[in-house]
This record gives C-alpha cells, structure tokens and sequence, in this order.
C-alpha cells in the first residue's frame, strides 16, 4: 500500500491545519495533503475515496486549488453505495459549476440514481442537480424530474418541485411542461410540498405568460382560501414560529397572490379580504410577523387599486418607520420606494422622517433613505430639501461625502428653478465637498455661469469670496479661477451688483493673489496650475497695473518639471512680452458655451463624428422630431476614410476651451501629424476648436492667414517636429520663430479680411422633380467658415409636405443647419434653408457632403439622395 | 432567490459556502473577501441588511459566526433573517447546542443539513422536525453501510489468516 494514502484522517487534518500559526505553515501542510491525495488518485485507491474527497472540499474552502479532484467525485458518484455517493454528490456541488465540462459527464450517473429504487439516492441526485444543473442536463433529465412531481414520498415531490424551478430558469421553453403538474402541488397538505409548488408555480409565471393565466384563472381563489386556513389555524408545534404557524408558507403564499393580482382586477378582488385580515390580525412585534406584514404590504401595492388597503399598507409602513428596530426602519424605507409609484403624495407626509433617517448612523439605512428622498424632490420641494441635504454634507463622514454630493448635484441641476440658486447650490457643495465631486459637474457649472450673463458679475464675486474660505476643495478653485480670468474685471469693478449682494471691495492685486494662492497651493494639481496660468494670462491684459506681477508669477513657471506647465510659461511669456498689440484680441472673453452641445456630451448622445447639432436638428420645424439618427449614421460612412481631425469634434470643445485636456504626453508637439501647424497654436491659445459662433475671434484669423501661407507652415512643420524639450526649453532661439510667424502675418490679415472672393453657386442636386441650388459666401475674416444658401425648387406640379433636407460631412468639416423657411414647398415654387460649413482643413481638403432629402407627395413618402463633391475650390 | 450562503468567522474564516448561482472560482474568492470586509466591520446595533452589487445581503450574527445569504433586490429581508435563524436551530438541534468546532470538524454534516433546507436558492422544508428526521435516516444509511463494509472486511481478513 501507498505509504501516503493510508495518510491521516480527515479529523487529524482539520486539527493539523488549524494548529498552524503562519499562513506558509499552512501551506506546507495543504501541500503535503494534496501531494498524498493526488498520489491516491493516480493509484486508484477505492478505500480512502471519500476521505480524501472530504478532505478536499475542507481544503477548497482554505481556496487552494482542487480541480484535480473534480473526477473522483464522478467515481463516488458512480460507485454503488449510499454513504460514498452521499459525499460524491457534495463534492460535486462543492468543487464543480455548471460552467465546467466535466459536469456533463454526470448526467448518465444522474439520470440513473433519479430513477433509483432507494429514495434517499433520488434525493442526492435532485439535490445536486437543482443546485448546479446547467441547460443541456436540464433538457436531457426535465422528463425524469417532472415524474418525480408525482413521486409516493412527499420529500421527493418537493425536491423535484425545486429542482423544477432551475430547470425551467435555466430553459423557460420546457416550463409549459410543468404547468398542469404544478397547479397540483397547490392542493397539497404537506407543509414542505405546498411551500415548493408555490414557489414553483411563482417562478413560472415569471417565465410564461401562458402559466399565469392558467394559474390566476384555475388557482387564485383556492389559493385564497389556502392562505386562510393558515390564517387562522391552530396552534401547530411543527410549525410554529413565534406563535405564527408557518410565516414562510404564510409568505411564498403572498408573493404568489402578488403576481395573480397585478394588472388583474378579478383577482385582486378576490384577495382583498384575505389581505385586510393579514394586515390587520398579524401581530408585529416580533420580526416573523413583520416580515409577513412586509410581504402583505407589497402585495397591497402591487394589486389593483384598492383605496381602503393602499391606506392601511400606508400605515403599516408608517409604523415600521417609526419603529426603533434598524431592521425595520430599513425595510420600511425600501418599501415607501415602490409605494412611490403608486401613491406618492402618501410616501411625501413621511418626508420629514425619512429626512431623518438620511442621518442615520447606520450606513445601509443612509443609503436607502437618500435614494428614497432622491424620488420625493419635485419642483415644489426642491429648495427645502435641497438645503437640509447641503447642511447634512457638513456633518456626514467622508466615505458618504461621495454619494451624497453626487446626488445632490445630480437633483439641484434636474430641478433648478432660476439659475442663480443653482449657481448658489453648487457653491455651496463645492465649498463643502468639492473634492468629492465628478469632472462633468464643476463643467457643467462653468457652462451654466457662461451662459447666464446677467450673473457674470454675480458668480464670480461669489465664489471669489468661497474661495477665501474653502481653498482646499480643488473644483471650487477651478471653477473661481476660470471664473476670475474670465470676469475678472467684475470682480473688482463690482459690475452688475445684484440687490441681494452685499458690495465687496477687491482691488486688482487682490484678484491676482487669490489666482497665485491657487498656483501657489501645494495640493493643486495640474489641471488647476493650468488653468491658473490662462486666466493669468487674461488678467494681464484686463488688469494693465499687474500685468508685471502676473508676468513673473507666469515666468515663475518656466522651470516646472511639468511639461505643459513649463511650455505654458515660455509661450504666454511670449505673447505678454511681444505682442501687446494682439494680445488683447487673444485673451477675450470666451464665446458663450453651447449648453445643448455640453449636455449632449454627457449624455453620450451626441457622436462626435455626427455633423449636425442636436440642437439644430431638435428645432427643424419639419415635423419630424427624432433627427434621423440613422440616416445621418449611413449618411456619414463617406467620412470613414479621413482621418478624423485633431479637434474638430463639437463634444470635446469645451474641454479644450477650458484647456483642461491635459494627459502629460499628450503635449502638441510630441505627436504632431504633418498638418499640426495650426494644432501648435491652437494648443497655445488653449482655444481647441473655435464654435460656429465665434466669427470675430481674431485668434482664428491668424489661424488662417497661417494657413494660406505655404512656406511658413513649412518652417512650422519643422518647428513642431523637434522634440518638446529642446523647442521649448533648451534652445532658446525655438520660441522664436513662432512669435515672429505671428508678426509676420498682421498685415496678411488685413488682406484676407477686405478681399474675400467670390464663389460660383452651385446646382448640388437636380433630378426630375427637384433641384437644389448652393449659395456661397463667408464670413469676413473668417474663411474656415463657408455659409451656404441652399435653395430648394419644385419641378412637378405636386406639393411637397414635410420637407425635410439632411447633410452629412466627413469629421474635418463642421456643419450647421439651420432650419428650413418652411417644411412646404408648393408647386414650381422655392424654398431655403442656410446652413454654415467649417473646414478645419481649410486649404488642404475641399468640401464634400452627403444630402438627403425627404418630403411627401400626397402622403407618400419620397426619399432622394445625393453626394455632392463639385465644391468651388477654396471654400 | 438566495444566490449564495456564507458562514464566515470573526476572524474572517470561510466556515461554509453554498452558491446556488454560477460563480468562478475567481469570484468566489473575491466575494468572500469583499463582504468579509463590510460584514465584520460593521457595528453590532445596525440592521442586518448591505447592499452589495445591486443584490442584498442578509447576515446575522450567532456568537462567533457570521452567517450570510445574498439575495435579490425584491426579496423579503425579514423573512431571509428566519430562514437563517431556521437553519441555526436545525444545527442546534443537531448538533446539541452546537459551537464553531462542531462546523469545522463536522463541516460536511453542516452541508448536509443545509441541503435539506435549501434547494436551487429556495426553501424546501419549513419543519425542524421533518429535517432532522431526513437527516438521521440518512446518517443511519451510512452508519448501516459502514457496519456492512466492516463485517464483511472483517470475514475477509479472518479467512485469509
């Protein structure tokens, strides 16, 4: 004999396991088992078998890897004796799930001991396959187990009634093969048998809509009365659970009545009664009768309406909320969740408890509570609850902060009612929890400020004078350092003071201290040092006496380690020093950002490939409110070719207004495509793509009198391709040339901007029927910028309806639709509609697009579609 | 349904684990470490109920063991609180007034019982007296099989003195 399988007994391993005081003891001791066990299976002991499988299940649950054990079991398994199959079966159910193969090999074994002649060994086998069964054995041995429904022993029916309900989860088709067999196991007496044919019949109706209306036509009202009997029966020591007999039969009987009652009016009539007296006889002070009134309550909400019981249900939950077990509170507070759909107004009388419960010092209780105030806040209630939550975020621990902060920005931005109590709200979070906040809101912040001019001067005293208070909370800072390079001349000028305001007195170089202690902070990080040196960059010139202070605060910044910090430094150094005469023009103010576009982003609706904006496209008075997201999808695979450019894309402009795109290697001129001339400038106004609307920025215009240049893109080009580091910092003579292209192109600038050429119009489309023409013209000063006339004429004598005209563009263009002047175009009639094309190529890619038009003749649909690529040169 | 029972330790020992859905071996491991975290640390006056990863889980707290089941959003708490407590009676009454030793050494008899309560993450039999029947017929099976086996061991090795 081997000498290890003799081995020691399982006892002896428990104990020798247990008596090891380090973890690589431990090991050595599972290694040595393992070694002896392995050794056994390779000799094919039989005697030791079911020891060592034991002893592997003990050592699974340690977590040391038993897959080789996984055949003995089928061996056990298949092995003739009850004691070895009895431990076969657990460690088939314990080392293996229904995801190995090896399981398949089972089902014979299986399908033999569930046709065995000892009942016990029929047991094992529904047990074991009710536990881990997986699709295939599930078909194969269905027709077994729905025999064994009708098995002699009770303990095997409700095996195979369990077992049923895997199958069936695991392949619902086979579930109207239990229907019949199913219903009745409902007429049974035994406890253990009526409970699984519940459950059973429960499960498939969540599987087949067949079986519910089977089961609710054939058994609602037995049911009934089943629940009943238990109700009000006797004192039965079997069953008896705190003086209930049988509260989770009383239960499984609920949840069945809560599906037959939904969305049926017969049937939750017929439960009414027996629900009033569940609600009202059973005692609640003790945790199996609550929980019977819990289950009750949900089958109160979830049936046909019934005044009467939603109130009694009401205030059950009432006084579980009150109750001063956690348990209850807890499950009180999950319950007035769904109850909130039903009858919110009842859920809103206990708001002040449920408040409460928001400062619980009990986690799971917070958390539910929250959710749950989360649902109660409407336009009316906003600002109560609103402030309770804000003065809660105070006194909250840290790892609730982010939940809490998330939710509260989440309701103050959906409920708002006037923009400037968001603006106040969101102050207000920022300066208790600003660390806690996600990226999207601190954005959406700066987006709202940007766009409510009216509050310019308002947002950025306020949150000048949060900041002297709550330094620390890094989006706060970002946001009050955008905002104080932004507006800054509010600040000090104190303009557009609102009545509620008390008047605060900053003077120039108060502003630029706050901005340096921004810098200065050994917490911020890069993003905030950023955007501290833009908005030093637009103080200098709307502040003139700082502008040396801001210039040393900049150059203090040209030994950063940081690249882009460094890199910053050296070309807004630049800029202060060479050239006032554009500086100016380069730092205004930012173009409002486009709220629709930001929001678009975050909702993730907004490809960014898709030319069109949303907003455009949502206001087409053409009658068709979904913009043809499709369409516009197929439209657009003739962009697919191009590479996509650099910043072109509408959903990341914001991030690049704000200059905050910042991965480290991402500087321009690391990774620079041939065409990045124009990118290095971009990059150093920190303006990424300019938005349509922003037409006079001059920054733009030197873009594109770079860009009509040939042979200093060249030198660009060059430029660009030297590593960062020696550009920028090593070789002084690099910085240069840039400033000097700048100087260089002044007077090109006025050229371009008097002399703008005229362009041919265009027939983009003509067919029998139809003919569109294009009109150019641009912008002055502007060339990226084409707008284009479209004019639309009927050729047939027909009327046209619910016109509606669609573009698609590659990535490098940007497009804006404006809408059509009318979405009917009469008979040999015209009707147009302009739109505005942006080339981010300009110069080195012509205009191409894609056009679908679509309109009705007499209620049939016409679709004509069309590419136009004969473009004039030069747009 | 309940989609897994957990018996952990003070110390954080896995004493029994069931799953009753498919989890990777890798999963499991992580499961246990991760409600291992939030169980324990949890104070002895709050509820017995976590979310976790959009299921719940419904723990409670017998001397020195953990006993945990994870269920699903719509499940009924209170009711999983008595199943537990079923269970830990059922081992009481098996066991005689039964201690974490007794799950440790007799950690298979534990699972036993188990699969006479709960099948495929349901409740199978509501009646302690019913469970502790099957089970004892069952151990005598073994005890009936072993004695076999011996007796006969027993003719073979005197027949080949």
């Amino acid at each position: 004999m081997n000498p290890f399988s003799s081995g020691t007994r399982l006892r002896d391993m428990i104990r020798a396991i247990r008596s090891c005081k380090t973890a690589a003891e431990e090991r050595a001791v599972v290694r040595k088992e393992c070694a002896a066990i392995r050794a056994a299976i390779s000799e094919n002991d039989q005697d030791y078998r079911h020891r060592n499988l034991a002893k592997l299940m003990f050592i699974h649950m340690l977590g040391y890897p038993t897959h080789f054990g996984q055949m003995e079991c089928l061996k056990l398994i298949a092995s003739s004796g009850f004691p070895e199959k009895r431990i076969g079966y657990l460690g088939l159910m314990l080392l293996l799930d229904e995801r190995q193969e090896v399981l398949m090999l089972v089902t014979n074994s299986l399908k033999q001991d569930l046709n065995h002649s000892n009942q016990y060994i029929i047991g094992l086998a529904l047990c074991a396959l009710g536990n881990i069964c997986s699709a295939e054995m599930a078909r194969d041995l269905a027709p077994e187990v729905e025999r064994l429904l009708q098995f002699r022993d009770p303990n095997i029916r409700k095996k195979a009634a369990l077992c049923s309900i895997r199958i069936i989860k695991k392949v619902p088709d086979l579930a109207e093969n239990f229907i019949n067999t199913s219903a009745s196991l409902l007429r049974e007496k035994h406890h253990g048998v009526l409970i699984t044919g519940v459950q059973l019949c429960t499960d498939l109706c969540k599987v087949s809509s067949e079986a519910l209306e089977y089961f609710r036509e054939k058994c609602t009202e037995s049911l009934v009365k089943t629940l009943r009997d238990m109700a009000n029966s006797p004192y039965a020591p079997e069953y008896d659970v705190a003086g209930i007999t049988d509260p989770f039969l009383h239960i499984r009987l609920l949840k069945l009545l809560r599906i037959l009652g939904h969305g049926d009016d017969d049937a939750s009539d017929c439960m009414n009664d027996i629900l009033a007296q569940v609600a009202t006889k059973i005692e609640s002070n003790k945790n199996a009768g609550n929980a019977i009134l819990y289950e009750c309550v949900g089958t109160i909400m979830s049936i046909e309406d019934n005044g009467g019981l939603r109130v009694l249900a009401i205030n059950i939950l009432g006084r579980f909320l009150s109750n001063r077990d956690n348990n209850i509170r807890y499950v009180a507070l999950n319950m007035l969740m769904r109850a909130m759909a039903v009858d919110a107004p009842a859920v809103q009388r206990h708001r002040a408890t449920i408040l409460e419960c928001v400062k619980d010092s009990d986690a799971s209780i917070r958390k539910k509570a929250l959710d749950l105030v989360y649902l109660l806040v409407s336009e009316s209630n906003v600002k109560p609850l609103t402030k309770e939550l804000i003065e809660y975020l105070e006194a909250s621990d840290q790892e609730f902060k982010g939940v809490l902060t998330a939710k509260i920005c989440s309701l103050v931005e959906k409920f708002a009612p006037e923009k400037i109590w968001y603006i106040d709200q969101m102050l207000k979070v920022l300066s208790e929890a600003g660390n806690f906040v996600k990226d999207e809101v601190w954005h959406a912040l700066i987006v709202v400020i940007s766009n409510a001019s009216d509050l310019h001067g308002y947002s950025v005293r306020a949150l000048y004078r949060t900041f002297q208070t709550s330094a620390e909370q890094e989006s706060l800072v970002r946001v009050a350092v955008w905002c104080i390079g932004e507006y800054g001349d509010m600040l000090v000028n104190n303009v557009g003071m609102l009545d509620i305001e008390e008047p605060i007195t900053v003077t120039e170089s108060d502003a630029v201290d706050a901005v340096e202690v921004a810098i200065k902070h050994h917490a911020s990080d890069l993003t905030t040092k950023a955007m501290v040196l833009i908005a030093l960059l637009k103080l200098s010139s709307r502040f003139p006496s700082c502008s040396e202070r801001i210039k040393d605060i900049i150059l203090q910044n040209k030994r950063s380690f940081v690249l882009e910090l460094q890199q910053r430094s050296i070309e807004f150094n630049c800029i202060l020093q060479k050239h006032q005469n554009i500086r100016s023009a380069l730092v205004e103010r930012m173009p409002v950002l486009d709220e629709a576009t930001f929001s678009g982003r975050r909702a993730g609706s907004l490809p960014t490939s898709v030319s069109i904006s949303t907003g455009a496209a949502r206001n087409l008075p053409n009658g068709i409110a979904k913009p043809a997201a499709a369409p516009v999808a197929d439209l657009l695979d003739l962009s697919s070719d191009d590479a996509p450019a650099p910043s072109s894309s509408g959903g990341d402009f914001l991030q690049d207004l704000l200059g905050v795109d910042l991965s480290p290697v991402s500087a321009p001129s690391t990774s620079q495509p041939p065409k990045g001339g124009t990118d290095v400038l971009l990059d150093l106004l920190s303006i990424g793509t300019s938005p349509p609307e922003q037409s006079n920025s001059s920054a733009s215009d030197i873009l594109c009198s770079i860009q009509d240049n040939n042979a200093p893109l060249a030198s660009l080009n060059d430029l660009t391709s030297l590593s960062p580091l020696s550009a920028n910092a090593t070789s002084p003579a690099s910085p240069a040339p840039v400033m000097d292209l700048l100087d260089g192109f002044g007077p090109n600038l006025q050229k371009n901007e008097e002399n703008g050429p005229d362009y041919p119009s265009l027939v983009a489309y003509e067919s029998s029927s139809l003919r569109m023409t294009f009109n150019f013209s641009k912008q002055p000063g502007n060339p990226q910028t084409t707008l284009i006339q479209a004019t639309f004429t009927n050729l047939s004598p027909n009327v046209y309806n619910d016109f509606l005209f669609q573009a698609a563009v590659p990535k490098f263009l940007q497009l804006h639709l404006d809408p059509a002047c009318s979405n009917t175009l009469p008979a040999n009639r015209s009707i147009s509609q302009s739109m505005k094309l942006t080339n981010s190529q300009h110069g080195k890619k012509s205009l191409v697009m894609r056009t679908r038009i679509a309109y009705k003749i007499n209620d049939n649909d016409v679709l004509e579609e069309g590419q136009v690529n004969n473009f004039p040169g030069g747009l | 349904m309940i989609h897994f029972v957990l018996l952990i330790s003070r110390q954080g020992k896995v004493r029994l684990t069931k799953w009753y859905s498919p989890y990777s071996q890798k999963e499991r491991t992580k499961v246990i470490r991760e409600l291992g975290g939030v169980i324990l640390s949890r104070g002895p006056k709050l509820c017995n109920f976590v979310d976790w990863r959009g299921f719940k889980v419904v723990y409670k707290r017998y001397a020195s063991l953990y006993f945990c089941m994870c269920i699903d959003q719509d499940d009924n708490e209170l009711e999983v609180l008595e199943i537990i407590h079923h269970f830990v009676e059922i081992l009481d009454r098996y066991f005689g007034s039964v201690c974490e030793l007794d799950l440790i050494f007799n950690f298979h008899k534990a699972y036993y019982i188990l699969d006479e309560l709960l099948l495929a993450g349901e409740l199978q039999e509501t009646s302690k007296k019913t469970v502790a029947r099957l089970i004892a017929a069952q151990d005598s099976l073994v005890e009936t099989a072993k004695e076999q086996q011996g007796s006969i061991s027993n003719i073979i090795a005197q027949a080949t003195k």
